[in-house]
């Protein structure tokens, strides 16, 4: 049991007032910087890094952690009551998260969030320090071509997100992935007009923003006057013996998809939330519910995303391999306390790596300790006369565009995708299916090029991975049985018809 | 003044960040005054906080703080396109007096690959800090023992050697294999260069052996080349690494020198007293002990050159850089 006992003495550290302050001060910052969109954690933590001129590596790991942690969560809070995602990784809980605060059950989605982001933190965290140093050798075997079959099959399992009109469910994914396009990622500028400035691509953030808030509060504005104000009713405060029926099972599937992409080098947090999202709705009982505010849709990717955070530790810890922006600069924090990362930390410094681990811990108990009775309070903030929420909410989503890179030009990015947005809405066309070609393309296109670029453009290295033929197998695997309960669906209807002539 | 109202904005925007920095470091120390010897700068970084340049910036401006030799500085990062929009951004802040910039190479030729005009040699060239060497780095059971035998598979079969960099095209890491592969004698574009997105990316490619070689900072890698995953089997400065047991480019029988470096720049059209100020600020801080600890600390060779001989070495790099991406059809 050398693990636990050294779990036991990281418990004892983590526990000194001085620490527990830096990590209560962590998740609080965090929750603030994952509140505001525009500001991720990544850059609150880059702009901290000073701080290791003075404070004990500790004390400041914890509180890097803490801040981690809390911004995955934070993410979730504006998403659900305004609409506005502050994090890429809490996109997907506004899509059901916005609907159950419209109808009432803010304070309930909050709770699912807190409630589901401690159950992932936690599992996700004992399964770090359970399997960190031996899932960390295997992961770094997976290459390009297995990275492009996952991608392949979460771009297949999109097409069960369509929507009841299959034509406007695609033709929402192709918007996406033609905004996904934007940039010079591969070499060759694609529709940047020559701007240097959107040479990077257009941020997913700003995307949902303006997809779903600016285009919400367009719509809302043009529709004002010619419907009466309908008044957001007040809900129950706290999570009904339904609801935790509901969510548990949703929390535990969210944490199995978060925390192995969490750990993968180029899995990231995004994918497993939606991954999440269509299974909760693949699996519901009452599927209609979804897009109407399903609870099942807020447990999964809020545990999801939360368990991500936990598996991206498993190689920066073992492995000093940093898979995210935030645990770059954590590294950095880690080298300038001329600390070795790599392969030799749990060794050379146990006692620092194991009370980061129970730092953790500590961390997702003071969130949901912090978070939880905060939600009715919140879900209060639904009241306010609807014209001043969405003059807010306006407010709140352009200072999220501006405050990435303070250029007047981001919020003409902002405003015409809002248009979009609003476009969308009068159209009918589902927002799911944008969002993740936004996501998927880019990414998808980059491990295409990474795999045909290393095996000089020959195109049986996308089969050379042992994981990218298990995933094929799987996508043909589905392919087949769609297509046979199609046929089979077929034949009745053709038996029917030939009953009913005869 | 919208510079300064937008550093206001985004001042206004981390505030809490940057509160809590000042108080949990707990160096929020009321200094100078607005005499004239502590005049208000902004130092603009052109990545995301937490890069090269944003290390180096910040670690100037700290010790400038410090020291006391200047009043306090606003720091703004300009994101955008590898540092070009920052660059652009530069120029137009014309005779602008108290703005400086921290760039470095990957600047240089960013502004190429994008296709801008905003080229570095139209700045005012205030001081080049420090350097980098670059690394030809190797797994463990790669084939290639030597330079020489990474040399000769190359030289008979460019398309056999995988080499992967953590930037861009344009950037340090592709184009110290591009200048590598003309020095010995094989055509730029025949190289196999493969862009990740950083250190890490490209660690994870390394240690799962999907590239033969790969070309970025040794400091990225001290974990996995101290505990051996990782080989070096070259350096490719002028001198060896104090901590990195390789030998350089030219003890191995490649002619050839490669400094990553980075310095910083002034607006276009300023004045001299300003520029005169600026170099003597920036040589004042180099002569501190406070920088030669963050030296140290983050294992940068000093390369400390000011105004003039900064200009014509920036003017020569701009020329290097061109003369190379031209080459490789990407200027």
């Amino acid at each position: 049991m050398g693990s636990f006992d050294l779990l036991m003495q990281g418990f004892e550290n983590a526990f000194t007032p001085t620490n527990l302050l830096y990590a209560c001060i962590g998740v609080l910052l965090g929750t603030a910087v994952g509140v505001l969109p525009g500001i991720g954690p990544a850059m609150t933590l880059a702009l901290l890094l000073p701080i290791t001129y003075s404070v004990e590596p500790a004390s400041a790991l914890i509180m890097f952690a803490g801040i981690y942690y809390g911004g995955m969560y934070g993410g979730s809070t504006t998403s659900i009551l305004l609409n506005t995602p502050g994090e890429s990784s809490s996109v997907v809980t506004a899509i059901e998260g916005n609907k159950m605060a419209k109808a009432g059950r803010a304070a309930q989605a909050l709770a699912t969030a807190a409630i589901g982001s401690f159950v992932a933190g936690t599992i996700g965290t004992l399964l770090l320090v359970l399997f960190a140093p031996k899932l960390a050798t295997e992961v770094v075997k997976l290459g390009a071509p297995s990275y492009f079959a996952l991608l392949l099959l979460a771009l297949f399992a999109v097409t069960a997100v369509l929507g009841t009109s299959r034509l406007r469910g695609f033709t929402a994914l192709f918007i996406g992935l033609a905004i996904g396009l934007v940039g010079t990622s591969t070499g060759q500028p694609r529709l940047t007009f020559g701007s240097p400035l959107l040479a990077d691509g257009i941020d997913i953030v700003v995307v949902a923003v303006a997809i779903f808030a600016i285009g919400e509060a367009l719509w809302v504005a043009s529709h004002l006057r010619r419907r009466p104000l309908d008044i957001i009713p007040v809900g129950q405060p706290w999570m009904s013996r339904d609801d935790w029926g509901r969510s548990w099972k949703p929390w535990l599937r969210g944490t199995a998809f978060g925390f192995p992409f969490g750990a993968l080098p180029a899995g990231g947090a995004e994918l497993p939330t939606f991954l999440s999202y269509i299974t909760e709705r693949k699996l519901a009982k009452n599927p209609e519910e979804f897009g109407h505010g399903a609870i099942e849709g807020v447990a999964g990717p809020e545990a999801a995303n939360n368990a991500s955070a936990a598996g991206t530790l498993v190689p920066l810890l073992a492995m000093g391999l940093p898979t995210t922006a935030t645990a770059a600069v954590i590294l950095l924090a880690f080298q300038s306390y001329g600390i070795e990362t790599g392969p030799g930390l749990f060794d050379s410094q146990p006692l620092l790596v194991w009370t980061l681990l129970a730092s953790l811990f500590i961390g997702n108990t003071l969130l949901l300790v912090l978070n939880l009775p905060l939600a009715p309070v919140w879900a209060k903030l639904l009241q306010i006369p609807r014209p001043y929420l969405y003059a807010g909410i306006l407010f709140f989503a352009s200072l999220g565009a501006y405050s990435v890179n303070f250029q007047w030009f981001d919020l003409l990015i902002l405003l015409v995708i809002g248009l979009l947005g609003l476009a969308m809405r009068r159209f009918g066309l589902p927002v799911l299916p944008l969002i993740i070609g936004v996501i998927l393309g880019p990414r998808l296109e980059a491990q295409l090029t990474e795999a045909l670029a290393i095996s000089s453009g020959k195109v049986s290295t996308l089969w050379s991975e042992p994981v990218a033929v298990i995933v094929y197998v799987i996508i043909a695997g589905a392919l087949l049985f769609i297509m046979g309960n199609g046929v089979r669906t077929l034949l009745r209807n053709n038996n029917q018809k030939k009953k009913v002539l005869a | 003044m919208t510079s300064r109202r937008r550093v206001h904005a985004r001042l206004a925007g981390v505030i809490l960040a940057v509160a809590a920095a000042m108080v949990l470091a707990s160096c929020g120390v009321t200094r100078g005054t607005d005499d004239e010897g502590h005049r208000r700068l902004q130092m603009w970084i052109p990545n995301s906080p937490g890069g090269g340049y944003d290390l180096t910036g910040r670690a100037a401006t700290h010790v400038l703080e410090d020291a006391d030799l200047a009043g306090r500085f606003e720091i703004t990062n300009v994101l955008g396109a590898s540092g070009t929009v920052a660059m652009q951004r530069l120029l137009n802040a014309k005779g602008a007096n108290d703005v400086v910039m921290t760039m470095g190479l990957g600047v240089v030729g960013a502004v190429y690959t994008n296709e801008s005009n905003a080229r570095v040699s139209k700045a005012t060239p205030i001081a080049r800090l420090i350097e980098d060497q670059e690394a030809l780095i190797v797994p463990k059971d790669s084939p290639y023992k030597t330079v020489e035998d990474l040399m000769a598979a190359w030289k008979k079969d460019p398309k056999s050697v995988t080499i992967g960099g953590g930037s861009s095209p344009g950037g340090p890491d592709h184009l110290f294999p591009m200048q590598l592969a003309k020095t010995v004698g094989i055509d730029p574009k025949a190289v196999k260069y493969i862009p990740y997105d950083g250190g890490g990316p490209l660690t994870t490619a390394l240690l799962g052996e999907k590239i033969d070689v790969g070309t970025s900072g040794p400091s990225e890698f001290e974990g996995q080349i101290k505990d051996g995953s990782l080989r070096v089997l070259a350096v490719s400065g002028g001198e060896r690494l104090d901590n990195v047991d390789a030998p350089t480019l030219k003890e191995s029988g490649v002619d050839m020198v490669f400094t990553n470096w980075r310095g910083v720049l002034a607006p276009p059209g300023i004045s001299d007293e300003t520029r005169d100020y600026l170099i003597k600020l920036f040589t004042d801080m180099h002569a501190t002990k406070g920088w030669q600890a963050e030296l140290k600390r983050n294992g940068w060779i000093d390369a400390f050159a000011t105004g003039d001989e900064f200009g014509t070495f920036l003017k020569e790099q701009d020329q290097r850089v061109a003369s190379t991406l031209k080459e490789l059809g990407l200027a």
